[in-house]
């Protein structure tokens, strides 16, 4: 008779159970999406720090952020030119060129034997060690000298005023040049270092990865998309730091649509000696024995290298920029709000309707009673009848949610990550030729277009279903409660 | 309409023992801030076997009192014995209890539920006492019958006229073998006809042994009945000539 009646009771409030159900699928079809999507963008963060930051890395070691021009640095290349430097040309034409390999001016280098303390710290499985650097190259034509018609002399290549030529070009200038900029990310790494760090999350694609006997050696490997871009290949050379260095091998990231973390890779001892930096690393990557180790080999870290930045996975990922930035902010704040906030519109929904209902059937209620139906009965009749509507509405609400999943997987939509710039050029100082300043790009930027997908686990479809029942059972709480204070005797009086 | 099968009730209580016993009965209750004492200190003793009607103007107090012996309610002072069980005094469990196995209550406007076939209203009745699918279906059965039903079994109440919704509930009232039928204006919204019909069905119940009381304000129903009590600003009165 329980099913009977519950069936008969929906069957006869088709509206009413439509609207609870309508409410409650929507809700659970959003939970269910939401979920899906803050896994995906869990998944796609997890993927751009492991391009950079390489498979197994829990903490990076970093040194402090240095204000611009701080320790007597201008900040960004300097590119100084000598009187008889470039070469000139027949017509006058002189080129000039210039290659530097810098440190990121903004951050701190760390010393390599932090390296060794690192690795002695308790909960330590691995660490390595790499120097982070830009290339950049400057690339110049300058035409003719002016005449020795004036008794200035350049210095440091500073532009001299022009005589009017007639051409409409004015007073002053030096007569047009052309120049160009470009750059490149080098890591320095220990060949050997492959447990942990950018090396772990790669894999060759031609050619060999460095080893050991590299040290000291002018080799380097190149990133893959790097490769193709610049047109280069395995045998061909590359000016680093203004040496040629022989390529040796070509890698690309596990992760198919990411970059690894470098343009170029050279030794580590051959970066120090190139730029100059020193005995340093610029980043230590550590992975902790275990993960519930983390904190506590956090925790160690800061409090042997307090000179130095420890982050987190999620302090790294919270340096995550890009489209994936923007899909993890909109995901996690408005799409848990919105799906929080419809589920309880729901479930308030669901509550005054039941108890809308039972008003209605206050002298049926009364009979029921007065036919000798309990209170415990009757509650759990209402109950019953609240939970099948929650249920439906959770079915419905699974079946949309999938669709929604199944959609975000068939259109697979593509997403830019980047971490936060190492080495980033803003303004910069003045001298060379006019300075150099303003490009503001984040040169040297390791980048990855990750596909966004919405894996969906039967916990998260289960966890759904569980709120849409709790949420019938809410309002059959609530409807039951004001069935069960309905004395018979008011309840039939009530329509008497 | 016939009775197609007439099967004896289950045997009252001895004799001796009253259905039911009603001493120093009161009950007041607040109306709009007043106070209204619908019942003053009611002394009633009705037969097992007894077909009663209660008859009084309106606010009397003859639904208050039908109320107290339908243990949908409890007086503010006084005893309401049922066999041996003092209603006042009984817990909100052991009123569930009386209802579900004592009383058939019937009422003016069928109250049966519209969703469901005459059948299983019927089978309503039975909800609270646990019995077997095979015992419920034999009493669902056997009521529909008596009340000249069995044809209607799986008709919803609104494919029934008023006369047969109103059968459905006494068959409903009697599928549990009460030791007592209180109707409630039993025939108040039916036609003359439907009336007698009625009437018979109740009859033919009271003859079988089933103790019987009515309230009504129709004089056709109360000169039916072998005993007529009054009840007219809380007080009983037996008006049986």
């Amino acid at each position: 008779m329980y099913w009977t009646y519950l069936r008969r009771e929906l069957s006869g409030r088709k509206k009413q159970t439509t609207i609870v159900a309508t409410g409650l699928a929507i809700a659970i079809a959003l939970v269910i999406i939401v979920n899906a999507l803050s896994a995906g963008v869990r998944d796609a963060q997890a993927q751009a720090l492991e391009s950079v930051y390489g498979v197994g890395t829990d903490l990076t070691v970093s040194g402090a952020q240095a204000e611009p021009g701080e320790g007597g640095g201008r900040g960004g290349p300097q590119f100084d030119f000598d009187d008889d430097e470039g070469t000139t040309a027949d017509d006058g034409t002189t080129n000039l060129s210039q290659s530097r390999l810098m440190t990121d001016f903004l951050r701190g280098t760390i010393e390599a034997s932090t390296l060794d303390t690192v690795s002695g710290i308790d909960g330590v499985a691995a660490a390595s060690g790499a120097l982070s650097l830009t290339n950049t190259t400057f690339d110049g034509e300058l035409p003719q000298r002016p005449d020795a018609t004036t008794d200035d002399t350049a210095e440091g290549g500073q532009a001299q005023p022009m005589p009017d030529d007639g051409d409409g070009g004015g007073m002053g200038g030096f007569g047009g040049g052309s120049f160009s900029v470009d750059s490149f990310t080098v890591l320095g790494v220990e060949a050997a270092d492959t447990a942990v760090g950018p090396l772990s999350a790669v894999e060759v694609t031609e050619g060999r990865a460095l080893a050991d006997a590299d040290a000291g050696a002018y080799v380097a490997v190149l990133d893959a998309s790097y490769a193709t871009s610049a047109d280069l290949a395995v045998g061909d050379t590359l000016d680093v730091g203004g040496t040629a260095f022989e390529i040796v091998g070509v890698v690309s990231s596990t992760s198919s649509e990411a970059d690894t973390a470098a343009n170029v890779y050279i030794p580590l001892d051959v970066a120090q000696d190139l730029s100059g930096a020193g005995d340093v690393v610029s980043t230590v990557y550590v992975q902790a024995a275990s993960s519930d180790q983390i904190s506590a080999v956090q925790a160690a870290l800061e409090e042997a290298l307090p000179d130095v930045t420890v982050s987190s996975q999620s302090d790294l990922a919270s340096d995550v920029s890009g489209s994936l930035a923007s899909a993890s902010s909109l995901i996690t704040s408005l799409g848990t709000w919105l799906s929080v906030i419809v589920l309880a519109v729901a479930v308030a929904l669901a509550i005054l309707f039941t108890i809308s209902g039972i008003s209605r059937r206050t002298r049926e209620i009364g009979t029921l009673k007065a036919i000798g139906w309990s209170n415990r009965r009757v509650v759990g009749q209402v109950a019953g009848e609240s939970v099948v509507q929650a249920l439906i509405g959770g079915a419905i609400g699974v079946v949309l949610g999938l669709a929604g999943v199944l959609a975000i997987t068939l259109i697979s939509p593509t997403i830019s990550s980047a971490p936060a710039a190492e080495s980033t050029f803003g303004p910069g100082g003045s001298g060379g030729m006019g300075g150099m300043g303003g490009f503001g790009a984040q040169l040297g930027q390791t980048s990855a277009d990750i596909v966004l997908s919405a894996p969906l686990s039967v916990g998260i479809v289960v966890l759904a279903l569980l709120l849409a029942v709790a949420g019938g059972l809410v309002a059959g709480a609530f409807g039951g409660w004001r069935a069960a204070r309905l004395s018979p005797a008011e309840a039939l009086r009530a329509v008497a | 309409m016939t009775i197609i099968e007439q099967s004896p009730a289950e045997p009252a209580a001895t004799p001796d023992v009253p259905a039911y016993r009603l001493a120093g009965v009161t009950k007041t209750y607040s109306q709009k801030g007043r106070v209204v004492q619908a019942l003053k200190g009611v002394d009633l003793e009705i037969a097992p076997g007894e077909f009663v009607t209660i008859q009084g103007p309106t606010g009397g107090g003859k639904s208050t009192l039908l109320q107290l012996l339908g243990a949908l309610d409890t007086p503010t002072a006084g005893h309401v014995m049922i066999g041996d069980t003092d209603l006042a005094q009984a817990s909100a469990t052991d009123l569930e209890h009386v209802r579900a196995r004592e009383i058939g209550f019937v009422f003016q406007a069928f109250n049966l539920i519209p969703t469901l076939t005459a059948a299983e209203n019927v089978d309503m009745g039975l909800e609270p006492l646990g019995l077997g699918s095979a015992e419920r279906a034999a009493r669902v059965t056997d009521a529909l019958e008596r009340v000249g039903l069995a044809e209607r079994a799986d008709h919803r109440p609104g494919e029934l006229s008023g006369g047969q919704q109103q059968r459905v509930a006494i068959a409903r009232a009697i599928a549990k073998r009460p030791r007592v039928l209180l109707a409630d204006e039993p025939t108040g919204n039916l036609d003359e006809s439907m009336r007698d019909d009625i009437l018979a069905v109740l009859e033919q119940l009271n003859a079988d042994g089933l103790t019987l009381i009515v309230v009504t304000h129709d004089s056709a129903v109360a000169r039916r009945a072998g005993r007529r009590l009054r009840l007219d600003k809380g007080t009983v009165r037996d008006i049986t000539r």
